[in-house]
């Protein structure tokens, strides 16, 4: 005690600690209210904010590569599907030409066969033609050649018993 | 180069300042010494100049506490007194205290009052201090600390509530700007640095306002009590009534918070034999007491030695009586100015982190240590 009573700078007044207790609780509950509250919550809210964002930027990345791959995979396949496209056109084209071809072919084929067949009908037809108007002509022939021969009444004899010699009785 | 030349020049205006400030406290403490220190000196010029310095007393009087607000030269700002005796509240200026010739007399109101080495007593008819009276009034005046004091309440006011303001006005979207980007990270500091780490993740949020209070408030006195004129220069953080104040609310914080578990480690150790329990609960007991007492005599004492060693090397000039120790003397107060810039951050940091670790302490869980107290019971068992 008398050292305290000696050193005033260790002897607290209680003027000092009523106010001071006071100042505390007035800056404690005003600045917790209106300053420490929102101060805290806009900086957590900004860091959570900035969590996100980044969250949702790597996110984004990886959806960015996604998509990425989706349209690289999309891309050979579209790719290969006009490969295939045209192997199919080529090989639907070529088919089709070979078809033509073969059909043309066929139908040479058939028409050249039908020009022949209607060439010989025609031919047998104009042979035919040709052998009865060569035998009308021949009988005509014939006819005027035997009727000039057989004028006269020997000759006549005379054929008839070279024919009748001819015809052998058996 | 910019900051270099913005180094030198607060270099050179704090010279200034010390200078400046040391003229005018030796003025003020010879015109004291003069006309109020020792009436019998008065009569006797030449006696009086022999005696007219002594450094203890001019270094303790601007440490201490006071009823006015000095200014400069003879002027001074008289502070509102606030009395209770058993008679009820007095209310009165402190230049009551004064007459105008700034002799220290009497004011009679309803009683007489005085004041004794810095203090308001109750004196009989001789002037002389009435003890028995005395004991029975209470001084809750506005003095120079507390007048201090409510300017730094009001400078954290504006400051905290502007940069509070500064959330609402332009949300979170935008980066901090001006005030706003000056506290944010200070309040940073104190969440990832000092609150995070002592109390742990979970509970700390709680605590925030308080140890951002603490923190503050203890900082922004520090650093009023740096500097030498007018707004500061009280020795608010260098004061114990102060600290105590503080240090009580932390005790209050940390035994109010404090868990089963905290309790349970103070008076029955587990994991301990019986006889050990028996003798650690009165250490842990008293660990409870000192750990807020030696909060407020750390701040206390950083505080009032650093103002303590300023004064002295500034009474260097006056002790050899030539105006070339300012050669010295000078640099060496703006040397030690510079550090206490750092001690005054620093005490304010550890004053907060003890805080925090103390309440950390209170409220930790200790569920390793219950397994280890259930092992041991176990192997007792056994």
């Amino acid at each position: 005690m008398f050292l305290l009573e000696v050193n005033p700078l260790v002897l607290p007044d209680i003027g000092l600690v009523f106010w001071n207790t006071i100042a505390f609780l007035v800056l404690l509950i005003v600045l917790g209210k209106f300053a420490w509250k929102p101060m805290l919550k806009a900086i957590a809210e900004r860091e959570s904010g900035i969590e996100e964002a980044l969250l949702r930027a790597d996110k984004m990345k990886a959806e960015i590569a996604a998509m990425q791959n989706e349209n690289e995979t999309l891309l050979a396949k579209a790719r290969e599907e006009r490969a295939g496209m045209i192997k199919d056109a080529k090989e639907t084209a070529d088919k089709m030409v070979s078809e033509a071809k073969d059909k043309a072919k066929q139908e040479y084929d058939r028409i050249i066969s039908d020009a022949q067949l209607a060439i010989t009908q025609q031919k047998n037809a104009a042979l035919t033609e040709v052998k009865n108007q060569v035998g009308t002509l021949v009988v005509e022939v014939a006819e005027k050649i035997l009727r000039k021969e057989l004028s006269n009444k020997a000759e006549q004899e005379s054929y008839i018993k070279q024919i009748a010699e001819g015809v052998k009785l058996n | 180069m910019a900051s270099r030349t913005i180094k030198s020049l607060l270099v050179l205006c704090l010279s200034l300042f010390t200078m400046a400030f040391s003229g005018n406290v030796f003025a003020n403490e010879k015109a004291v010494q003069t006309e109020q220190g020792n009436p019998a000196a008065a009569h006797e010029p030449a006696a009086h100049e022999a005696e007219a310095f002594n450094v203890t007393e001019t270094i303790l009087d601007h440490i201490k506490d006071d009823h006015s607000w000095h200014l400069w030269g003879h002027t001074s700002l008289p502070l509102p007194v606030i009395l209770y005796t058993p008679k009820g509240f007095e209310f009165f200026s402190s230049a009551k205290f004064l007459n105008e010739h700034h002799e220290e007399i009497m004011y009679k109101g309803n009683y007489d009052y005085k004041i004794i080495e810095g203090k308001i007593k109750i004196v009989d008819a001789t002037e002389a201090v009435d003890l028995e009276a005395s004991k029975g009034l209470w001084d809750f005046s506005i003095t120079k600390n507390v007048a201090s004091l409510f300017v730094s309440v009001f400078i954290l006011l504006t400051v905290l509530l502007t940069a509070a303001g500064a959330y609402k006005k332009t949300g979170i979207t935008t980066a901090p700007k001006g005030v706003q980007s000056f506290m944010e990270p200070i309040v940073l500091f104190v969440r990832d640095e000092v609150a995070i780490p002592n109390i742990g993740k979970k509970k700390f949020a709680k605590y925030m306002p308080f140890l951002l209070t603490i923190f503050f408030l203890v900082l922004v006195n520090n650093f009023l009590g740096l500097v030498p004129f007018f707004p500061g220069g009280a020795n608010v953080s260098g004061n114990i009534a102060f600290t105590m104040t503080l240090a009580v609310c932390v005790f209050v914080v940390v035994n109010l918070s404090a868990n089963k578990n905290y309790w349970e480690h103070i008076f029955w150790m587990p994991g301990m034999h019986w006889s050990m329990k028996l003798f650690l609960a009165p250490i842990e007991l008293i660990g409870v007491f000192t750990k807020p007492i030696s909060l407020m005599i750390r701040l206390f004492a950083n505080i009032t030695a650093g103002h303590i060693l300023v004064l002295s090397l500034i009474c260097l000039i006056f002790i050899f009586k030539t105006v070339y120790a300012s050669a010295i003397a000078v640099p060496f107060a703006v040397f030690i100015g510079m550090i206490e810039l750092l001690v005054a951050f620093l005490q304010a940091y550890i004053f907060t982190m003890l805080s925090a670790m103390y309440i950390g302490m209170a409220t930790e869980e200790h569920h390793h240590e219950a397994h280890d107290h259930e092992g041991h019971k176990n192997v007792a068992h056994h």
